[in-house]
């Protein structure tokens, strides 16, 4: 529609170049790109360029003069470490993004329920995990979790309990990387979340009242249903997210003990940086690329087919 | 009138005088710019000594310099060096951590020209900056006083005295060599028991990080344990390893249970904290006392490592000064190093760091920082290795520096400790070592 908005005058008044590049300009479309070209450079410089550059690295060997093709990644493959991350980072991510998703889910539910009066300050205060820079934010949880001196096995000690290896031990480790990941990333499912609740119409709630729906089926079939495509998006972006975390883990546990809490990116930064690998920590951060595009695709395939049906 | 004209033959002699005295006339920065990029020291204050130095040769050599200090902190310093060889482009100079050197051996310029004079003057240099700042005979680079480091033993006087009857003073005397014979393995691990029984653990990291690593690396060296030899071959699955590892299990009893978690803070805290007994770091753990808990930093002693069955070796962590060869004054940059690597310059350095940095060379161990610092006077007196009594070592050496670069960053000598200690079997520990060192094989 936008692009056949040509304005009359320019067919009337002039020809040539002069009323080409006028007509041009006249487009909506024109100046939508010429509004949206200063982003562009911006993500073509700070995200393509990167991209195809790391594409490049990548099949690179270790001192970056030879080309090798697909050799990284069939070193990688051989490479028990590797598999391991692959292992962390699918566990991470997915009891991340479960939790998550479940927590926002209920906690959208109850802040839909409080009055409107109260609720601003309620989400107000609830975002504040998510609004913290998680760096900043991890460094207080990696206080409370401090081999020596964590503040949660203190209080612990007042109970009698042991103290935790919040960070010690390798399962306990996973547990609470996982935990933060999933104190800052709820709130933002929760504003999803309750986003959508607010645009289901009342009527649907009120039919289901009238046919006896009990509270589970009004969630099943009028809540949920009605959610669908946020719930697939949210569950999408925060897929990718948490997949390329690297912060927390890097702050908290920087991939200890033993390697049992590196995801892709922060085992990528100590092969390639921290060990002079740049090709191997570029082939072990492009490795998320197939996993998450399957994932997308997956998910944006149900929106899409939803989409049509509808 | 016509007396102030300028007559075409007074204009050409003018002309021909200036031409010939330009180039005699020295502006401000006459020879040029030069840009450095330095380490951003710990201790407050430790930059100051090193930009006056800067200041001190600009002023004498008129070339202008503009000095970077990069933090350490998030690798920040390492990740300027990557971007830096990858564009070709940067500072003149560039202050590399121990491992860096190598990596970059074909992007820098050979500084034997300078190391050559520098070594006559100061005496020789010890085997791990050999290893670090020399490739295929030549020189990449120089090692740089500032943030240099021995992570040798810190200790309480009142506790090992008390609870393991080490009288760590008279072992370690300020001003006189070490009487430390008695000082071995055995006896370390002795004390550790001791102080733990007593409720004073020993605090030696066991995590990832590089003071935990390079603590490790002293202590399979004091066995002769080599993951890699120098020729680039696994020799991980030997006795020498095996007795290291048993050593590690015997000690890690008596550690506190976290010290598989503990980052390059831990140790100091914990030492800080009045907890334990002794820890491994440089004085900074000891600075850091004196102000925040001056009571404790009365009773710590900075000496030796024990001696093991193939040595005393102590970790020793040192920086260099490297000029790219793709800077533009190369020259000036040399003539920089030169001046920042006098004896008079590096004692000026080590003043202003209380006595943390530490030169490379064999002549310049007894700063009277050392000789001073205090309370108690003479705590640091030892921290140089003034003696020689110790080797200072790195750990992952011998193997070559490429392969050795990557033992030490995947800390895999702690691994193998905490994975044996954890209860797995020697022989499959020692087959899980073996295969990760495969993978660092690769060129």
């Amino acid at each position: 529609m936008a692009d056949i908005a040509v304005s009359r005058a320019g067919t009337v008044n002039g020809a040539g170049g002069r009323t080409s590049l006028h007509r041009l300009m006249q487009r909506k479309s024109t100046v939508a790109f010429l509004m949206a070209l200063p982003l562009i450079t911006v993500i073509v410089l700070l995200v393509v360029y990167p991209a195809i550059y790391s594409l490049h690295l990548a099949t690179l060997n270790k001192s970056m003069e030879r080309f090798v093709g697909f050799g990284n990644f069939t070193f990688l493959f051989g490479r028990e470490t590797f598999w391991l991350v692959v292992k962390q980072s699918c566990i991470f991510a997915i009891t991340a993004v479960v939790f998550k998703a479940l927590i926002g889910f209920v906690v959208a539910h109850f802040v839909h329920n409080i009055p409107s009066k109260g609720q601003r300050k309620w989400r107000g205060m609830l975002l504040v995990p998510w609004v913290i820079p998680p760096a900043m934010s991890t460094l207080a949880w990696l206080w409370l979790f401090d081999p020596s001196y964590s503040a949660f096995n203190w209080i612990l000690a007042l109970f009698g309990i042991d103290p935790v290896p919040w960070t010690g031990d390798a399962y306990w480790a996973r547990f609470s990387v996982i935990l933060v990941n999933i104190w800052i990333g709820a709130p933002f499912f929760m504003i999803m979340y309750l986003a959508a609740l607010k645009s289901v119409p009342e009527q649907l709630y009120e039919a289901a009242a009238i046919d006896g729906a009990t509270w589970w089926q009004r969630i099943w079939y009028v809540t949920l249903p009605m959610m669908r495509n946020i719930i697939a998006i949210t569950t999408l972006f925060s897929l990718i997210v948490t997949f390329a975390n690297f912060d927390i883990v890097r702050v908290l546990t920087a991939g200890g003990p033993l390697d049992h809490t590196h995801v892709f990116a922060t085992w990528a930064f100590r092969v390639g940086i921290e060990g002079g690998d740049i090709p191997l920590g570029a082939s072990v951060s492009l490795f998320m690329v197939p996993i998450l595009a399957v994932a997308a695709w997956f998910i944006l395939r149900d929106i899409t087919k939803r989409g049509n049906e509808a | 009138m016509s007396g102030s004209r300028l007559s075409r033959r007074t204009f050409q002699r003018l002309a021909a005088g200036t031409a010939l005295a330009a180039p005699f006339v020295r502006g401000a920065h006459a020879a040029g710019k030069i840009s450095i990029g330095f380490w951003d020291h710990w201790v407050p204050g430790a930059n100051k000594a090193t930009t006056d130095l800067c200041n001190e040769w600009a002023a004498k050599e008129k070339v202008e310099v503009q000095i970077d200090y990069i933090t350490s902190q998030g690798n920040k310093n390492r990740l300027t060096i990557a971007a830096e060889a990858q564009a070709r482009a940067g500072h003149d100079i560039m202050a590399m951590p121990s491992w860096e050197p190598h990596d970059k051996a074909k992007l820098m310029e050979p500084l034997d020209d300078l190391m050559e004079p520098l070594i006559k003057a100061n005496g020789a240099v010890n085997p791990t900056v050999e290893y670090l700042g020399k490739a295929d005979g030549h020189w990449l680079v120089v090692p740089a006083t500032a943030g240099s480091q021995i992570k040798g033993p810190c200790s309480r006087i009142d506790l090992l005295k008390e609870h393991a009857g080490v009288d760590i003073q008279a072992l370690y005397p300020a001003g006189s060599p070490p009487k430390a014979d008695a000082w071995t393995m055995d006896a370390y691990l002795k004390a550790a028991q001791a102080c733990h029984k007593a409720g004073f653990p020993f605090g030696v990291g066991v995590g990832g990080t590089p003071d935990s690593v390079d603590t490790a690396g002293a202590i399979f060296s004091a066995f002769g344990a080599v993951l890699v030899d120098a020729k680039g071959n696994i020799t991980v699955k030997s006795d020498t390893v095996r007795q290291a590892l048993d050593y590690y299990k015997q000690l890690m009893a008596v550690l506190p249970p976290d010290v598989p978690a503990w980052d390059d803070a831990s140790n100091n805290k914990w030492l800080i904290s009045g907890k334990g007994a002794a820890i491994m770091n440089p004085p900074s753990a000891w600075a850091v006392a004196k102000r925040d808990a001056p009571k404790i930093a009365e009773q710590l002693w900075t000496h030796g490592a024990p001696i093991g069955p193939k040595g005393r070796f102590a970790p020793f962590v040192p920086y260099f000064w490297g000029v790219w060869n793709f800077g533009r004054n190369k020259s000036a940059a040399k003539s920089l190093l030169l001046h920042l690597s006098q004896a008079s310059a590096a004692e000026k350095m080590v003043a202003a760091s209380g006595g943390y940095d530490l030169p490379a060379f064999e002549k310049l161990t007894l700063f009277k920082t050392w000789v001073e610092e205090g309370p108690p006077k003479g705590t640091l007196y030892h921290y140089p290795n003034p003696y020689n009594h110790q080797v200072l070592s790195m750990a992952g050496a011998p193997a070559p520096p490429k392969i050795a670069v990557q033992i030490y960053t995947q800390a895999i000598m702690t691994k193998m400790a905490v994975r044996h200690f954890q209860g797995e079997a020697m022989e499959k520990t020692l087959a899980w070592a073996a295969s990760e060192l495969e993978g660092f094989m690769r060129t």
